[in-house]
């Protein structure tokens, strides 16, 4: 038995690279030893885009995909087709879930500067597959014809009604097909939804692969391991994915599925945050919800938005928020890729930046209020400002050259503030200008008055 | 056969391939692009409509549906039009400068007949259908002089369906082509191309 086994394996090997793809991605593949608890998150994202895939192929066999009938296919796969809820909540569950796993995938990168040189095309692959994801989310929540959808897809769709010189308001109509929302527009979101965009996440999350297992993986200490070679040009920090790192992820999977299975079970609309309320109503082109906000994962960005007091600039802001890290490789260069060797600033730096991000996604979620918006409008000026610091800090800079940058600063955020000046927020605007001043009092004059931006020395071989 | 190689004919052929072969996918996604436009179909629904407002009330509002989009027809009372040049200095353009009108209705009232208002209730900052809130109502409370409130992003429209500043919105509110047939009957779309 053996024997013919080995035989077929020989035979397939001289007609295909099968056992040259399982080595170089698997048995041969040599990562870092020293994977923590972040290193889960590339693995299970793969596991959620299986899992999306799956569940999704099942639904499209019950879903129709017309303005007349969606609503109604979606309760008769929640309440008539044999387990059909499951698979739908499934579905629904596993978008958030993605989500949430590539946002941790993403902090990982930022926390232990995987995006650094050799990696930033690595990066801005990964970039792509989040737009993608973006993009797959918003057309696959149209799908359901709630209230939710309508509108959410009515708002987004506009947003590229503010584009200047005549061509806002044709490319609007070119997108929806219609003058508004309608059966056109479910129909094509349909089509890109389960055709177009996947295929095109599926090539990128290939490419992602490849272009990881070309250079190597990042480790918690930063430190490439491809430096300290032994004899036979193997890495001495390295240990073979297979079996190490895949029975590591495999506990990763269990623990997961089991988080999944918990709210697919019992929360599966997560209290409004995974499926909003309105969109259990049909859609109604005559009414808008009296509130929309996007699913919890668009709404950091989605805040932003709200935040600014006109409709291009919001948009422009809004769309540059996600595309910025694109750009992270070229704007953080400093060559100490890890957290743990960055000093107390850079923490800080990091921590503020998780913070913002939530208290914006929180934001997003809540009818706006004039409050809202201001505190929105200075975690978006934070936010932005990270990229800058970050910038800042890729190398010792000079006092002049700090001031100058403060000034430029200062000079842009108090232009912005006297073109919003609205005397009923005077005392708002000046409140909460106290958050930014306070950002770049610790973070600039932090790094040149304190020892608090002074790096460790990093090791030579990982911890 | 010659081993020599004709650099200048290869970069030619190579050139002129690329030029035609490129010219040829640029027309091939011509019908690619043009099939997103709204179809013939889409186009008809989009033919005029008449609404019937001899029930309209003083101050009471009806939405049609034009085009997919709501319609409103607002009966607006004699204290409501008083009250509406009170604002101008709150508003982001009272004169209704920008083109979100026919000519006809660009005016102070912004509408044919002063008391009765035709709007497209469709926010224009981000396409969410505002909702008519009267003067002092929830949630903008006491000190609202009346008028429409999107709840999206919460830009603010006065009776005439005008812009406050300050809010996302950049633009007053649309007025859409419209003529009366009759003296309670409107016809929504179509205003016999004086527009």
């Amino acid at each position: 038995m053996k024997g013919m086994l080995t035989g077929l394996l020989t035979w397939t090997d001289a007609r295909f690279p099968l056992s040259k793809l399982w080595n170089e991605h698997l048995a041969k593949y040599y990562a870092p030893k020293n994977f923590n608890f972040w290193y889960f998150f590339g693995s299970l994202a793969l596991l959620m885009l299986v899992i999306q895939i799956v569940s999704g192929i099942w639904l499209t066999m019950f879903y129709k995909p017309s303005a007349a009938e969606a609503f109604a296919s979606v309760e008769y796969i929640m309440r008539e087709v044999p387990m059909g809820w499951f698979i739908r909540y499934m579905h629904s569950t596993g978008a958030s879930f993605f989500f949430l796993v590539v946002y941790l995938h993403m902090f990982r990168g930022l926390m232990y500067g995987s995006y650094k040189n050799p990696r930033e095309l690595l990066w801005v692959i990964g970039m792509l597959i989040y737009l993608c994801m973006m993009v797959e989310g918003f057309f696959g929540y149209l799908l359901p014809w709630g209230q939710m959808s309508y509108w959410g897809a009515q708002v987004i769709i506009s947003l590229f009604g503010a584009l200047p010189f005549g061509i806002g308001e044709p490319l609007t109509l070119w997108i929806r097909g219609d003058y508004v929302v309608a059966d056109a527009t479910l129909n094509r979101f349909f089509a890109l939804h389960v055709a177009a965009v996947p295929l095109a996440l599926l090539a990128l999350v290939g490419a992602h692969v490849m272009a990881l297992h070309e250079v190597g993986s990042n480790n918690p200490d930063g430190i490439e391991i491809k430096k300290n070679k032994d004899a036979n040009g193997i890495p001495m920090d390295g240990i073979p994915f297979h079996p190490y790192y895949t029975v590591k992820d495999i506990w990763g999977v269990a623990v997961c599925l089991i988080l999944f299975a918990a709210v697919l079970f019992f929360a599966p609309t997560f209290f409004g945050y995974f499926i909003e309320q309105p969109n259990f109503v049909p859609a109604n082109p005559l009414k808008t919800p009296e509130h929309i906000a996007p699913v919890w994962y668009f709404t950091p960005y989605y805040a932003i938005l709200r935040a600014i007091p006109d409709k291009l600039t919001g948009v422009i802001l809004m769309f540059a928020s996600v595309l910025v890290f694109f750009i992270l490789p070229w704007l953080d260069r400093n060559p100490i890729k890890s957290i743990r060797y960055r000093g107390t600033l850079f923490r800080l730096l990091l921590g503020s930046f998780v913070v913002v991000f939530i208290v914006l996604g929180y934001l997003g979620t809540q009818a706006p209020t004039a409050g809202g918006s201001e505190l929105g409008f200075r975690l978006g000026e934070i936010y932005f400002s990270f990229f800058l610091i970050m910038w800042l800090y890729t190398k010792e800079r000079t006092a002049s050259f700090n001031y100058t940058v403060l000034g430029i600063v200062a000079v842009l955020f108090l232009f912005f503030d006297v073109i919003r000046f609205d005397s009923e927020k005077a005392t708002l605007i000046l409140t909460s200008s106290v958050l930014v001043i306070g950002y770049y009092v610790v973070f600039v004059l932090g790094s040149m008055y304190t020892k608090l931006n002074e790096p460790k020395p990093v090791p030579e071989r990982v911890t | 056969m010659s081993t020599d190689v004709d650099a200048g004919r290869r970069r030619f052929l190579t050139a002129s391939v690329t030029v035609v072969g490129g010219a040829a996918a640029v027309g091939t996604v011509v019908p690619f692009v043009a099939a997103w436009q709204p179809s013939e179909r889409a186009r008809a629904i989009g033919a005029p409509i008449e609404v019937d407002i001899s029930k309209l009330e003083p101050g009471g509002m009806v939405t049609a549906k034009w085009r997919g989009q709501p319609v409103w027809i607002v009966n607006r009372t004699p204290e409501i039009l008083e009250a509406l040049p009170g604002i101008d200095d709150r508003l982001r353009d009272p004169e209704s400068t920008q083109d979100q009108q026919p000519d006809y209705a660009r005016n102070e009232v912004r509408s044919i007949k002063p008391e009765i208002l035709v709007l497209i209730g469709i926010c224009t900052h981000l396409g969410c259908s505002p909702s008519y809130i009267k003067q002092d109502e929830a949630p903008l409370g006491t000190g609202w002089p009346g008028g429409f409130f999107c709840p999206c992003h919460g830009s603010k429209f006065d009776y005439a369906g005008r812009v406050y500043a300050g809010v996302p919105a950049p633009t007053n509110l649309v007025v859409p082509p419209h003529q009366y047939v009759s003296d309670t009957r409107i016809l929504i779309g179509a205003d016999g191309g004086s527009a």
